[in-house]
């Protein structure tokens, strides 16, 4: 059984008349189990491969391999099945046309969906809502599976009406979990981290088709690993106050604030997807009305719910002082992940100005970002960013951007913006 | 040296984290571990004598602790409504609906054993934790008998919130039969009753030592102020500077007892009183409860009353801001001027909101009891103690623990006698 643990981080005095409330909270899972066996219900996964014309043969090549390595980690027992995707999606294996439309993996049914991926040939557009849909509508056929998680390769820039792809991430959003992995430099980063902002996975670059079995292999790994389906963050204010913001900050920032689900008047869930033995943080901004100097206010109860069970609980309080000593604080944590935060917008938003043409704001976003980097200590950030720009002053963010930059490169720093570092080591 | 029986470490019941030994707050998460003020269980030192007349109230043995100083147990404090909302306070000690933090029920209680007798005893704004205590009894019929006892803790010594408490409790039971009338004559009625006054001292005093760690450098002690009042009689005993007053209906209020006190010391030599009790020794006091105590024999007083009034029995966190009589006379008069009769928890909800609202810088207690119009004929005097069915104390909060401990410890006679 999976145990979970809360920790709080913040400054719980305010100074007189002081209204808002910053808080960290971390939340471990211990004993997660594997995915389907936790007796809540069976897993399903599914395999998206896209099988468009733009596949070269080497990428094809590369993406079935891939897929194969995929399969392989898939746990016996566990419900699967394989999206062909192009301008529209086919079921590619189990084979059938009615009923359930996944099978549980076995020796035999391994072998069989192979021999499927092997048949892939790359033809026609993209059309990636189909996929989503047909992956939706898989998840339906077999009801007792309550953990859904689709893995999504694409190579190829979405060819379909604008909104189409929107209404498809909605359908799927809050019913499966969707990791994404872009081929080469065709793709759009900002519409693929949409897709997987929405179902709760991840998105990353394979700059070579020769690195895609690793990071499968890998995707796989963790999707199995993640015991505990479907939990949910749980926040409850007081009444009168107001909920200014709920971000993951770690282990990636994800922006939670317009997620929430209302479960009563003070309570809203957000969603967080099934958990594996791993340690998240949540960054909570709550803003409750001012009490006199020396009260003390419960600001939020931050709790996690594995469907209506609380699991675990922190508690982010407000105390009301007049020692300045006391109120100036700002807690580390919330600085390191306030910095973060700050960070990925910065990188994003000088990316964007960038490819706009716009080479000052993209100059002074991207400085910014090279000192918040350096500041928080994101060495990866920082490392990336030096391949977009040449650094003048890492601690006054003077920088200068690269005359000829990799658009991997670029892109490699757009995914990886929402990657943050701890402020403590991992698991401690 | 007593057993240390539970483990050095225990989970946060929130978090899970450890927890050490002792911990009033999860150091994780803040949680907090019980009730951070729930007393401790004191050393149980055995009644040699269970058939004891007297019960075991420690009347010529003043080393002896009467079994239930045992304080009480608290009642669970999450149950109760949300004082700011009403609202339903959850387990984790703060109100489901506005999350304010519940007070526990150390910091704050109500004892209200009838209709004319009740007390508040409040943490008061400022402080971190109430080390003042109440214990009251009431006959039910008004104006029979009612007991006042306010020990307030003094501050920041070790467990000095369980002490008061307990010494308190302790007091209550040896004043629980009525005082005696002694051989007839007034000297002899009030030697009599100075003698229970000095009992129900000592084994305050009893009860404090026994909960105080021998090796404490700065042993928790506590005032002890206790106001009887039988049929027309008030019965005042003190150590240091709790208060008790009278305030007849229509009259100038007057102060029942004399402080032991530096403050009051400098008043004796002249020091004009406002400025003796605001000076830098104000609240130092001369005589107390406690382990370190040199003289706990309290100074007794009488009151023959004439009328119907209040009886007030409080702590310094109320006087220091109503010193005089009549500052005090005047608050009472206003709670009852703002709409018809008032009760006398209401008066003492009124009197702590009024030292909480003036600037509420200590612990704040306020004990009452309402004296109506006196019949035409005095009552007799009170029969003998033994005719008389003891008084109902206040209903007891449910029980938490399962029982006493069935092995007491072993101590040996003597052990921290207050010489």
């Amino acid at each position: 059984m999976a145990e979970f643990t809360t920790g709080v981080y913040q400054n719980e005095f305010l100074p007189d008349g002081g209204t808002d409330v910053n808080a960290i909270v971390t939340i471990t899972c211990q004993g997660a189990g594997m995915a389907g066996q936790s007796g809540s219900g069976a897993a399903g996964e599914i395999i998206i491969v896209d099988t468009s014309g733009s596949m070269g043969p080497a990428t094809m090549a590369a993406a079935k391999d891939a897929a194969k390595a995929a399969l392989a980690e898939i746990v016996d027992g566990t419900w699967f099945a394989v999206i062909a995707g192009a301008d529209r999606a086919m079921l590619a294996f189990p084979p059938v046309t009615s009923g359930p439309a996944l099978v549980e993996m076995s020796e035999e049914t391994r072998a069989q969906a192979v021999a499927a991926v092997d048949r892939f040939v790359g033809s026609g557009g993209t059309a990636i809502s189909t996929w989503l849909d047909l992956a939706g509508q898989i998840f339906a056929s077999v009801p007792q599976i309550t953990q859904r998680h689709a893995l999504l390769l694409t190579d190829g820039e979405n060819r379909e009406r604008p909104g189409r792809l929107d209404e498809a991430i909605n359908r799927a959003t809050g019913y499966f979990q969707c990791d994404c992995r872009g081929v080469g430099t065709d793709w759009q980063v900002a519409e693929i981290r949409r897709i997987a902002q929405a179902l709760l996975g991840t998105v990353d670059i394979i700059p070579g088709p020769d690195q895609m079995r690793a990071q499968f292999e890998e995707i796989m790994r963790a999707s199995m690993a993640r015991g505990v389906a479907d939990a949910k963050l749980r926040i409850w204010t007081p009444q009168g106050a107001q909920v200014l913001f709920v971000r993951q900050v770690a282990p990636t920032l994800e922006d939670l604030t317009d997620r929430g689900v209302q479960v009563n008047p003070l309570t809203r869930d957000f969603p967080t997807g099934a958990w594996a033995d791993e340690s998240r943080d949540y960054h909570v901004g709550v803003r409750v009305a001012a009490k006199a100097i020396g009260q003390e206010q419960l600001a939020a109860r931050v709790q996690l719910a594995l469907g209506d069970d609380v699991v675990t609980q922190g508690l982010v309080k407000a105390t009301w002082s007049n020692d300045s000593e006391l109120t100036a604080k700002i807690d580390k944590q919330v600085a390191h992940y306030t910095g973060q935060t700050e960070l990925a917008a910065a990188i994003q938003e000088g990316l964007a100005a960038k490819a706009a043409g716009d080479d000052a704001t993209a100059t002074t976003k991207l400085g910014r970002a090279v000192q918040l980097a350096a500041e928080t200590g994101n060495e990866e950030a920082t490392a990336k960013l030096k391949k977009v720009v040449d650094v003048d002053n890492e601690a006054e963010g003077t920088v200068r951007l690269k005359r000829a930059v990799e658009k991997a490169d670029e892109m490699a720093l757009d995914t990886a913006s929402t990657k943050t570092t701890r402020v403590r080591p991992a698991g401690s | 040296m007593t057993e240390q029986t539970s483990p050095a470490t225990t989970p946060c019941p929130s978090c899970g984290a450890a927890l050490a030994a002792g911990a009033r707050f999860c150091e994780s998460c803040g949680a907090q571990i019980g009730d951070a003020s729930a007393p401790t269980p004191p050393t149980m030192v055995p009644s040699d004598d269970a058939s004891d007349p007297l019960g075991d109230a420690p009347i010529s043995a003043p080393t002896r602790r009467p079994a239930d100083a045992l304080p009480d147990p608290l009642p669970d404090p999450g149950r109760r409504p949300c004082g700011n909302c009403g609202g339903e306070v959850g387990p984790d000690l703060y109100c489901l609906q506005c999350g304010t933090k519940a007070p526990s029920e150390r910091d704050h209680f109500r004892e209200a054993p009838s209709s004319w007798v009740a007390g508040v005893c409040d943490k008061g704004p400022k402080k971190s934790r109430n080390e003042d205590a109440m214990a009251l009894l009431s006959s039910e019929q008004p104006g029979q008998r009612a007991v006042l006892v306010v020990l307030d803790g003094v501050s920041n010594l070790v467990d000095s919130d369980v002490a008061s408490l307990a010494g308190a409790r302790a007091a209550r039971e040896v004043l629980r039969t009525p005082l005696p009338a002694g051989m007839g004559t007034p000297q002899s009625r009030d030697a009599a009753v100075t003698k229970v006054m000095t009992a129900a001292a000592a084994a305050a005093n009893a009860a404090i030592v026994a909960i105080t760690d021998p090796d404490e450098p700065n042993p928790a002690s506590a005032t002890f102020t206790v106001a009887v009042l039988e049929g027309t009689r008030v019965s005042t005993a003190q150590l240091g500077d709790s208060r008790a007053y009278w305030f007849p209906d229509g009259g100038p209020g007057v102060q029942l007892t004399v402080d032991d006190s530096v403050a009051q010391q400098q008043i004796a030599a002249g020091v004009a009183k406002e400025v003796a009790e605001t000076g830098e020794f104000a609240h130092a006091i001369t005589k107390w409860l406690g382990r370190d105590a040199q003289d706990i024999v309290p100074s007794v007083a009488f009151l023959d009353i004439a009328g119907p009034g209040w009886l007030l029995a409080c702590s310094d966190g109320l006087w220091n801001y109503a010193s005089e009589p009549a500052a005090l006379a005047a608050q009472i008069a206003a709670a009852q001027a703002a709409g018809g009769p008032v009760g006398p928890e209401e008066m003492a909800v009124h009197l702590v909101g009024f030292a909480s609202a003036a600037g509420g810088h200590d612990n704040i207690t306020a004990s009452l009891a309402r004296v109506g119009p006196l019949p035409a004929v005095p009552p007799p005097p009170p029969p003998a103690p033994s005719a008389e069915a003891p008084l109902t104390p206040p209903p007891p909060p449910p029980v938490q623990n399962a029982g006493e401990p069935t092995a007491p410890t072993e101590s040996p006679a003597g052990e921290g006698a207050p010489n």
